[in-house]
């Protein structure tokens, strides 16, 4: 930055020499370097960005105008362009009898994980906040921890105790419910298992936020005889909402995108109970080949999360309080 | 300062945090079970006469050292190119002002709000063409940079003082010298932060290892292990030991790091 300050101090418009003429005296020095040094100097900030440009270039930007492309085109079963078709894609998809299905199914899922997993993860929070005498980090290490499983690990692990013969579910509850093969139980039982998954990052950034919160506006509400109810919603929520804004953000996207635990646990099943669209995807593209179809779903899940996205940063600017 | 003694809330607390944690205890403790015992009735929650069985029979039934190893390359290569990239391009992001910066600034964080699967397909047909199916490189090349990383780098590299750079050049430095031997020291806990939180995920992967490995040798753990549930006639003893196996790894990493991780995260995530 330095550099492109000095020289111009001659012929400098105007305007601009206030805030100029004060760094001067600092950067005596840099006069000497020679003018060859200045010009790399130009091109060297794009260096700096070429190694992550060629990624973010090639891995999303491509890809994603590729999606574009393709999801108005039909391609052959290894993903050769064939020929264009226009809106063809989306109008079969729309004119799919499961399609309907599949797209409640999605705005059910993600409900039913942001919600529970944002409330369990802020009772934890607020109950780990002030210190658990003696063991409080071991007691925060376990509250985190699932955020350190893989949705697949842990779809194994939940399917043995969702077992109906062995598993610990059914004993404990002293039922006998078939949780993943049942249509009534099957979306249950997914979704308590990325609950699950969420709850842990959930609960440290919260606990983050909360000790954040200054102690002395605590003390003052209580010395004013705010009761725990009314310094619950007029202060600690009002006090955290950016973390909880980021929280809420990022859940519904993850929820939006949840797989590994669908594959493992009801490949999408019964019938079609849990197949939310990014489940539909994988089986357009990578069972039955279809890339312009699953792109073009793909494209409708991306419209569907950008909504979102821009409804909440729209409630941001009125509910979310910046200190 | 009071030393708080162990109250009724350390019980809640330890009773909560077992609750949570109980899958992998329950995982643990099957894995430990003799087949026998695991299928008799009513479930067991702890294992009588622990034996490791199961391990021996997991590591027989698949190749899990080699799931280790590929998932070990993948995660630190991913990691190394991440923290690299997000590095130089915050540098040049924080000390240098040049034509289209905000732009191009903007077009990087916006990556973040393309969904994996609006980009996977397109990725899984070039990768696909360029014959590097069942590859590390096929395995890398998505993850190189993310965008995250360069935010969160660009917060860090915003909170060391500027003053250490003019001095730095005053004193004859390069800018590959300061970022070397200067800013990439002081940053460390954010390298760090970014450099756990990338393992643990990429460790984590599901979705695209499960598209572009075939063979055997290429398998990841997470896959490599959630075949073995797909796999007939296999216990769950067995299944539980994988799973036990290839969650050692993240575990101890997260346990370790995670306090850094949480730190440098929030950081770059909610300040910003």
């Amino acid at each position: 930055m330095q550099k492109v300050i000095q020289r111009p101090l001659e012929g400098a418009p105007v305007g601009s020499r206030k805030q100029e003429a004060k760094p001067k005296v600092i950067q005596r020095p840099l006069e000497v370097a020679p003018v060859g040094s200045r010009k790399q100097n130009r091109l060297a900030p794009y260096l700096f960005l070429l190694p992550a440009l060629f990624f973010f270039l090639s891995f999303y930007y491509a890809p994603f105008l590729r999606t574009i492309f393709t999801s108005f085109a039909v391609t052959d079963a290894t993903g050769n362009f064939k020929k264009m078709v226009g809106l063809k894609n989306f109008i079969m998809i729309f004119s799919r009898k499961d399609f309907p299905v599949i797209l409640l199914n999605t705005l059910k899922f993600v409900p039913m994980i942001v919600i529970p997993a944002l409330v369990l993860g802020l009772a934890l929070a607020m109950f780990a906040n002030r210190k658990i005498p003696r063991v409080s980090r071991l007691v925060e290490t376990m509250f985190s921890l699932p955020m350190a499983i893989a949705s697949a690990s842990a779809a194994l692990v939940w399917g043995l105790i969702y077992n109906p013969v062995i598993g610990i579910a059914n004993y404990a509850l002293q039922t006998n419910i078939n949780w993943l093969a049942d249509a009534n139980f099957a979306m249950f039982s997914v979704a308590l298992v990325t609950v699950w998954l969420q709850l842990g990052a959930n609960f440290i950034f919260l606990l983050t936020g909360l000790r954040g919160v200054p102690e002395d506006i605590m003390e003052s509400a209580m010395i004013d005889g705010a009761n725990g109810w009314r310094k619950f919603f007029h202060i600690t929520l009002p006090m955290i909402s950016p973390t909880l804004f980021f929280v809420i953000f990022w859940n519904i996207m993850s929820s939006f995108q949840a797989f590994g635990q669908i594959r493992i646990l009801t490949q999408g099943g019964p019938g079609i109970a849990t197949r939310v669209l990014v489940y539909d995807i994988y089986l357009e593209a990578f069972m039955n080949y279809r890339f312009g179809s699953a792109c073009a779903e793909s494209l409708i899940l991306f419209a569907m999360m950008l909504t979102i996205a821009l409804i909440q940063f729209r409630f941001e600017r009125k509910g979310v309080h910046y200190a | 300062m009071r030393n708080p003694k162990f109250n009724l809330k350390s019980v809640i607390g330890l009773l909560l945090g077992l609750m949570i944690i109980f899958p992998v205890l329950y995982a643990l403790s099957i894995s430990l079970m003799p087949e026998s015992f695991i299928a008799s009735y009513p479930p067991k929650v702890f294992p009588a006469n622990p034996t490791l069985d199961n391990y021996v029979s997991a590591f027989r039934t698949a190749p899990i050292t080699r799931f280790v190893l590929n998932s070990t390359v993948m995660a630190l290569s991913i990691m190394s190119a991440q923290v690299l990239t997000s590095s130089l391009a915050a540098y040049a992001f924080v000390y240098f002002s040049f034509r289209g910066k905000k732009f191009i600034f903007l077009a990087i964080l916006a990556t973040m709000m393309i969904p994996g699967e609006a980009i996977i397909i397109s990725n899984y047909l070039t990768v696909a063409s360029a014959q590097l199916l069942d590859s590390f490189l096929g395995l890398f090349l998505p993850y190189g940079a993310s965008a995250m990383g360069v935010f969160l780098m660009r917060q860090q590299f915003l909170t060391v003082p500027k003053e250490f750079k003019e001095a730095a050049i005053m004193d004859g430095c390069t800018d590959r010298r300061y970022f070397w031997t200067i800013l990439m020291p002081v940053s460390m806990p954010a390298v760090s932060a970014l450099a756990i939180y990338c393992f643990i995920t990429t460790w984590n992967q599901y979705l695209w290892p499960l598209l572009i490995t075939n063979s055997a040798t290429m398998r990841t753990v997470q896959i490599g292990i959630s075949m073995l549930s797909f796999a007939d006639g296999l216990s769950y003893g067995t299944i539980m030991a994988g799973f036990v196996a290839i969650l050692v790894p993240s575990i101890l990493i997260f346990i370790v790091g995670q306090k850094r991780m949480i730190g440098g995260m929030m950081a770059g995530s909610v300040k910003g």
